[in-house]
């Protein structure tokens, strides 16, 4: 690409002051369509060969019973035993529940107190720049990282969470076991995602609220409709296709969970928390099982990629509105 | 909530409610910032002072963790160490008191490197090849252009684990497995369809009578994009870089599954510090402060063009 770039800017050089353009084109033989194709294929090719080639390859292992860690073994292929295996799995059917649970939750917390924060950010107090800044940073940091130093924060003896929470509300810090008791650890996931996502959630709402005129809340003063009634009526349906996006970004997202789950609680205890990712990871690592956890892998994206289909339908619907 | 009751314009909020949204917004920004202010706490502890109960706010800073993170220290009998000749360093000294002397480097410098290399290599290329795509993308007419858009953006739904497999299976048969080459075309695979959205949005905003106006003084197309059409769009193409360059540097899955070794980036590698009898808190903390730094940097450069960065540019500010 650079030689050929130099070569060309210095013929192009060479006669660009005096020959017409037309001229010049046909001389170097590039029309805007090689060009075109020029600019596109290389991001084009690296995709089809680290996205859709391994995608293709994932298809074709899903019909058979090859295992990784026996590369030389005959491979067969066992056609729809592996789909119906992963789909009467109760395991299986048990992660995507767990999962649907956490996609649940995160979400409503994540788009409520986002909401708020949002809505109150955009009353421009003094200083709302600076805040908002601040409440942004958990999202740019890593969460497997930041997830692994929550469960320091998550120790009952010695951890800042539990001492909080004891100190708000009496209970002994021994009995705040947030990754070690099965009914707080999917709840102590939960915490942790909401801290570093709901700075998104507030981000495109704020978004979505800058976006609404003052023209509409002048002509509803006039007619002297009560905050309430505005904010019903205009805030929460102009912004929604706003949050509506927002919803579908951390579903996709959280459908994906994989690293801040596997830090802090790695599916346990017993397998509360484990998730469609880490079933699918210790299917496909740790029982080598390749074939059955392809043929989870394209179940799971088969799920994502008709769920965000559906739901970019509902998003268009609610904008045309 | 109210906004009648003021002599502005009417939808301006009054001054109460905006102290009372401030006081909200404010207390919420601080509660999120706890964590990251224990992260750094931790820290500067010495590893008793960050297990003990309660938890201590006021404490003799240590440099211990930042010892530990970044020594691997052998256990001697107390007469072996008085043996030793005079301590040349500040962890030296520490290391000393607890009974223990540092045999060498630990891992956590060549994990960092190459949580450097892999982030900003990908980020290159998969900045290069975003702007390439996305000039294309927005000026000349490309057959199936929505269809390729929407293909690209659709790479992203995929659970990385579920692409892991084959990868894992592929870079095997390519002896790409635990490189920083295998790492960095993977990084740049995932981050060249943002980049493409982004940039595309970043471009279509610059005229095209810009270009048009190059071209008929003489420039060739390829001379336009790099002379006009460049320098235009080099606030996007920073903003774009740096969430590439998030992205690559905090992402653990694929670094999980796919590195074991020589190309392991910081993440996964961070959690595995482990001193004497559990994890070592302080040294951990530490770690961690160095990974997060120069992300609450870039943050902080970021923060008017994050909205577009993060819902690929679906979304303007």
């Amino acid at each position: 690409m650079n030689i050929s770039n130099s070569i060309v800017e210095k013929a192009a050089d060479a006669t660009a002051k005096v020959t017409p353009i037309s001229v010049v084109r046909r001389v170097r033989g590039l029309s805007d369509r090689a060009i075109a194709w020029l600019f596109i294929a290389p991001a084009i090719v690296l995709l089809l060969a680290i996205n859709i080639f391994p995608l293709i390859w994932a298809i074709y292992l899903s019909f058979t019973n090859y295992r990784a860690n026996r590369p030389n073994a005959a491979v067969e292929g066992v056609g729809l035993r592996n789909y119906e295996r992963v789909l009467t799995d109760p395991d299986i059917w048990q992660a995507m529940q767990t999962t649907a649970h956490f996609v649940f939750w995160t979400i409503v917390l994540q788009t409520v107190i986002g909401f708020t924060l949002a809505y109150l950010i955009d009353r421009k107090f003094r200083g709302h720049a600076f805040w908002t800044t601040i409440i942004l940073i958990p999202m740019m940091l890593s969460p497997a990282v930041v997830g692994n130093f929550w469960r320091f924060l998550y120790e009952p003896q010695i951890g800042l969470f539990a001492y909080a929470v004891s100190w708000l509300t009496g209970i002994a810090t021994s009995d705040i076991r947030m990754l070690g008791d099965v009914s707080l650890a999917p709840w102590a996931i939960i915490i942790v995602d909401t801290w570093m996502w709901t700075p998104y959630v507030m981000l495109i709402c704020l978004a979505g609220l800058r976006s609404i005129p003052d023209y509409i809340y002048e002509a509803a003063e006039v007619d002297r409709a009560s905050p309430w009634r505005q904010f019903w009526s205009i805030t929460v349906p102009m912004a929604l296709p706003f949050i509506m996006l927002a919803v579908l970004f951390r579903g996709i997202e959280n459908f994906k969970m994989f690293d801040m789950v596997t830090l802090l609680t790695g599916g346990g205890p017993g397998s509360v928390t484990e998730v469609a990712s880490i079933t699918l990871k210790r299917a496909a690592f740790e029982s080598w099982a390749t074939g059955r956890a392809s043929a989870f892998a394209i179940v799971l994206f088969v799920a994502v990629f008709g769920l965000a289909n559906i739901y970019v339908r509902a998003l268009n619907k609610v904008k045309q509105r | 909530m109210s906004c009648a009751n003021s002599a502005h314009s009417v939808v301006e909020p009054s001054f109460t409610s905006k102290r009372i949204a401030g006081a909200i917004v404010i207390l919420y920004a601080l509660i999120t910032l706890i964590p990251l202010v224990w992260i750094f706490l931790t820290s500067i502890k010495s590893p008793p002072d960050s297990i003990s109960y309660p938890p201590k706010i006021v404490f003799t800073p240590s440099l211990e963790g930042y010892c530990n993170l970044l020594t691997t220290r052998t256990r001697q009998t107390p007469e072996y160490i008085a043996s030793l000749p005079e301590p040349t360093g500040t962890c030296d000294e520490v290391t000393r008191k607890r009974n223990m002397v540092i045999a060498g480097p630990s891992n956590f410098l060549p994990r960092f490197f190459n949580s450097l290399l892999i982030a900003f290599g990908s980020t290159f290329l998969a900045v290069l090849l975003g702007t390439m795509a996305a000039y294309g993308f927005s000026r000349f007419r490309v057959p199936l252009a929505d269809d390729l858009l929407f293909f690209i953006l659709s790479t992203r739904m995929m659970p990385p684990i579920a692409v892991a497999i084959p990868i894992y299976l592929m870079y095997r048969e390519l002896g790409l497995s635990d490189t920083a080459l295998g790492m960095i075309l993977l990084y740049t695979a995932v981050n060249v369809s943002l980049a493409v959205w982004l940039l595309k949005g970043f471009i279509d905003e610059i005229p095209r009578e810009y270009e048009e106006a190059a071209m008929i003084d003489g420039y060739t197309r390829l001379q336009a994009f790099r002379k006009v059409v460049l320098p235009q769009a080099t606030t996007g193409i920073a903003a774009t870089a740096i969430f590439c360059l998030i992205f690559a540097w905090n992402e653990y899955a694929f670094a999980a599954l796919l590195t074991s070794g020589s190309a392991q980036t910081a993440p996964p590698f961070i959690p595995t510090i482990i001193g004497e009898g559990g994890q070592d808190w302080p040294a951990v903390a530490a770690g961690t402060t160095i990974f997060l730094i120069p992300i609450l940097v870039f943050t902080i450069l970021l923060r008017k063009q994050l909205l577009r960065g993060i819902t690929f540019g679906a979304v303007r500010k």
